[in-house]
Parts: structure tokens; sequence; C-alpha cells
């Protein structure tokens, strides 16, 4: 009796434990399906091509070029990047194959801290650290006048925003490489940087990308401290001391108020689907591949 | 001759990447410090016993008497129901992953990429399909709202998060309690006690990500300056709160949003630490 008990038990158990597991899963499907059918209207009126490199944003008139935020969300997420590998790769390496395991100890709590910060916090820090400065010290060199509010800022904020995950991936992917290739070359009379750059880089190639592309991913989406720095203005931006405008700050600014405008809402519509689509598709080429290397 | 050449160039070059990584190294936490630093100084002096305890007043937004209770009231009944929310929902899949399907389950692991992926999606996509859908039933920005875009924000946080420490829970004591005639069920229960230091800092980490999250609450949980009374209602929150009054033209409303920010900040930190120290306690006591 009791035995028949524990086994419906557990049946039901199982079935309401994968009714949980789709439901999870569920609202990811329902955001696609849900973002493209909203973003009908704008798609039948243009075409994607039309869309995607004509730098006419002019909502009014029912002109959608979305080229200068593309740009955009592209200038700021290289700048990222460029300027957080060096710093994640080159920490990564040192703490995987220099230093002792306790300076972790000491490293991984500012990585931790770095990686709750609200991105408000990143903005604020941003507007009152990075944007002065670029102001003061970097654009005058360059340009007769800039406020700061440029790309470079957003790239800078950004930067150190994905720190922390490229970090924590590189050396996760570093530990992956078995201790014995790094014994074999320093015997061999290699120095501990030959050894990384000859034996582990090449090694882990396939999953210093994937982390990579992660972390861009990563950069694309955020919104409110880019926003806060970037400037905002909707023109293709030529150089790093451009005002800029990404999607995601397009979508923040604008979404409260489309409702006047036909297929305005439509058009941010698109704008949140390219967005979840191209992340989507970098996190699961990079999942997988990183997926591949750890097992 | 040559050889000598060589070898004082790999000497070179060994130290020149080494420094180099030194200085980055060192990069990691002057950035934090200089984050939080830079936080502190200029939002200690405006911050005021007043602001923390106080709702805005009727001239907030010129600079007049008041202060961001409200939002903060708001952040916390949106963190602290989404967090709830996502445990109950996250919980089960994450058993469901680790005992129910088998260890060499292909769809075992095509979930947890699917989750890992979802773990990327940007919270301004929540926010934005969020409102959609509220518009669509005719609902207007609502606590309610904030509540379900938030969780489904840290979900896959909570699930990989979960996860990560469910499969390193031994597969023998799964072997010891099935051969004890347990159920998986039962089963279940055994792994909860080993892997609840987990649960622990998984939840801290959902939280301190859905408090500082303010592209998703921006429209689906709006802004209010009173305290939600119920579902239906409009609700502030911090992150947004600080972005707004920052927008502002007077500098007696940018000083409160430098003071929301210290506050947040001390939020945001107290949770990152006490996940950090439940998480290296209770690991000693694992089997």
């Amino acid at each position: 009796m009791t035995s028949r008990f524990r086994t419906y038990k557990d049946l039901a158990m199982g079935g309401t434990m994968q009714f949980f597991l789709w439901l999870c899963i569920l609202p990811a499907v329902g955001i696609a399906v849900g973002l493209f059918l909203k973003s009908l209207p704008v798609l039948s009126e243009h075409s994607v091509s039309d869309l995607l490199f004509s730098s006419e944003w002019k909502p009014i008139k029912g002109k959608f070029g979305f080229l200068p935020f593309i740009i955009s969300t592209l200038g700021v997420t290289l700048t990222a990047v460029v300027l957080a590998f060096p710093i994640s790769l080159f920490s990564s390496v040192f703490l995987t194959e220099y230093a002792r395991p306790y300076l972790k100890k000491y490293v991984f709590p500012f990585l931790d801290i770095l990686a709750a910060l609200p991105s408000v916090i990143y903005g604020v820090w941003g507007t009152l650290v990075i944007v002065p400065f670029i102001s003061k010290h970097i654009a005058p060199y360059f340009v007769d006048f800039s406020a700061g509010y440029t790309m470079l800022a957003g790239g800078i904020v950004l930067g150190v925003s994905i720190i922390p995950l490229l970090t924590s991936l590189l050396m996760e992917i570093f530990s992956t490489v078995s201790n014995d290739l790094r014994i074999a070359s320093l015997a061999l009379g290699a120095t501990r940087w030959q050894t990384a750059k000859k034996v582990i880089f090449r090694k882990t190639f396939p999953g210093i990308v994937a982390a990579t592309v992660l972390s861009i991913s990563r950069a694309m989406g955020e919104t409110i401290a880019v926003l806060m720095v970037c400037g905002n203005s909707p023109i293709v931006p030529h150089s790093l001391l451009d005002a800029c405008y990404p999607l995601p700050a397009l979508i923040c600014n604008n979404y409260g108020e489309m409702l006047s405008m036909p297929n305005y809402e439509a058009a941010l519509m698109f704008a949140a689907l390219l967005l979840f689509l191209v992340v989507i598709i970098f996190n699961l080429i990079s999942r997988l591949i990183l997926r591949k290397f750890n097992s | 001759m040559r050889k000598n050449k060589i070898r004082r160039f790999r000497y070179f070059e060994e130290k020149f990447f080494k420094v180099l990584m030194i200085i980055s190294l060192i990069a990691i936490p002057l950035l934090t410090l200089s984050m939080i630093t830079t936080i502190f100084i200029r939002g200690h002096k405006v911050l005021t016993w007043e602001m923390v305890s106080s709702l805005p007043g009727g001239g907030f937004y010129i600079g007049k008497e008041g202060g961001f209770l409200n939002a903060i009231v708001g952040s916390i009944y949106i963190t602290g129901a989404s967090a709830l929310l996502g445990l109950l929902v996250s919980i089960p899949v994450v058993f469901y992953i680790n005992i129910w399907l088998k260890e060499t389950s292909r769809f075992a692991k095509w979930v947890r990429t699917i989750f890992d992926v979802l773990f990327g999606v940007p919270s301004i996509v929540y926010g934005a399909f969020g409102f959609t859908i509220m518009i669509y039933f005719g609902l207007k920005a609502s606590l309610g709202g904030g509540i379900i875009a938030i969780t489904l924000l840290i979900i896959p946080i909570f699930i990989r998060s979960m996860d990560e420490v469910a499969v390193r829970v031994p597969k023998d004591i799964l072997t010891a309690a099935y051969s004890l005639g347990a159920t998986k069920t039962e089963v279940m229960f055994v792994v909860l006690r080993q892997i609840a230091p987990g649960i622990a800092t998984a939840t801290l980490l959902s939280i301190g990500r859905a408090i500082g999250d303010a592209a998703a609450v921006m429209f689906t949980a709006g802004f209010s300056d009173n305290i939600p009374t119920s579902f239906s209602q409009a609700a502030a929150t911090l992150p947004l709160s600080i972005f707004f009054q920052l927008g502002a033209p007077q500098a007696a409303v940018q000083d409160r949003a430098y003071a929301a920010a210290v506050v947040l900040t001390v939020i945001v930190l107290v949770l990152s630490i006490s996940g950090r120290i439940i998480s290296s306690k209770f690991s000693k006591h694992k089997v």
C-alpha cells in the first residue's frame, strides 16, 4: 500500500517538474514569436535590407533606417571588447599559469563585486569619471570640443562591465588544459609565456573565441549604462569621439511614447527582435563550443 | 652568438608580458575600487536619513523636501516577490535535470544549453516584450508586471547557478539512497540538503541581479511616487529612480540620484559579500 503510494507520488512529482521545465522554456519561444508578430507591420512595408542598411531615421515620416543604431551598437561593443580582452586575457593567464592558487582568493571578490554592480551604477560611474576624463583629457587632442558623451565613453563603461565575465570564462577554459602539456613544454625549455602562447592558447583557441563572442553578446544587450554615457544622437558615428545611439538605448528611450506614430512600435519591436536574435545566435554558438570544451 | 640573442629575446619577452599581466591584474581591483569610491565620495555628503525614510514630497522633482523611500520599497517588493517565484519555479527544474533525467541524457544537455543561452537575453528585451503583452491585455505598468518580467529575467540565473552545484553532488550519495529503496522524490530531499548552500548563493546572486536591473522594469513596473498597495499599481525602483533623477536639470535633484546610488551600491555589496561568505563557509561541510 505504502509502496504504491510512494510510486504514484514519484510519478506525480516527475510530471510536475517536467511541467515547470517547459514553463521556463516557453517564454523564450513566446518572446521570439511575439516580437516577430509585433514587428510584422514594419516588415511588410519595408524590406529587411532597407531597414538594416538605410540611415534615415524619421519616424514621423515613416522612415526607419536602423543603420546608425546598428553601427553604434557594433562600435560600442567592439571598443568594449578591444579594451576588455587584453586585460581579461593577461590577468587570467597570470592567475592560472603564474600565480599561486591563493592569489585567486584575493582577486575573485573584486571580480564578484564588479559583476554584481548594477548597470545603472556603471552609468553613474561613467558620467562622473569617464565622461569628464574624455572631455578634458582625450577629446582636446582630436576634436575642438566634446562634452565627453561619446562612443568611447560607452565602450569603456561596457568594457569594464564585461571584464568579470570574460576573465572567469577564460580562467575556466585555461584550467581545462592538462597539466602534462604544461610540464612537457616547460621541460623542453620554454618559458612560461612561451608555454602560454604556444601551448595553452593554441589548445584553447576555440574556447577563447567562444568566451569573447559570449561577452560580445552580453555587451550588446547592456542598456542603461551605455544610454547614460553615449550621447544618443541618431546619426551614423564616424569616430570614437562621436555621440552614438545603440539599439537597446533606442528601445529604452522611445518605447513609452511611440503609440501616436504609425509603425513606430513595430519598428522598435523589430529592433528588439534583432537584438534578441543576434544575442541568441551568438550565445548558442559560443555555448556549444564551450560545452565541447568542458566535457 | 645567435643563440645568445634568442635567449635574450626570450628573457625580454617573458619579462615584458609578465609586466603586462601584472598591470592587467592590478587594473581589476583598481577599477572596482574606483567605481565604489566614486559613488561613495559623490553620494555620502548628500545622503541624509530623510531621503531613505520619506516619500517624495510635493516639490521633490524641483529639489524640495522628500526622499526616495518609494523606490527602496518598490525595489524590495519586486525583488523579494520575484526571488520567491523564481525559486519556486527553478528548484523543480534543477531537480528534474539532475535526478529524473539520466546523467548521459542528451535532453538534459540541451536544457542546460538553453538556459545558458537564455541567461544572455538582454533585460531590455524582456522589458519591451513584457510591455507589449501588457498592452495587449489592457494592463498598465504595475508592480505585478514588474515582478513577472524580473522573474523571467532571473530564472535562468537561478537554474544555472543551482545546477552547477547540483551536478557536483557525488553520484554515490544517490546510489546509496536508491539502494536503500528510496524513490526519486525521496532522493531529492537528500540532494536538497547537499545543495542548500548553493541555493542560498544562487538566491543572493539573483536578488543582486534583480535589484539592479532597470531596463526590464522601466516599462513593466513604471514609476510612482507612492508605495504600491496592490499588484495593479505602478511601483518605483531604485535603479530607475537614480536614472530619472540624474537626468533632471537641477543639481539638487541630481544629488538625490547620487544618494540613491550609494544605497543601491551598499545593498549590492552586502548581497555579493554575504554570498561569497556563505559559499565558502558551507562548502567545508559538504560530503
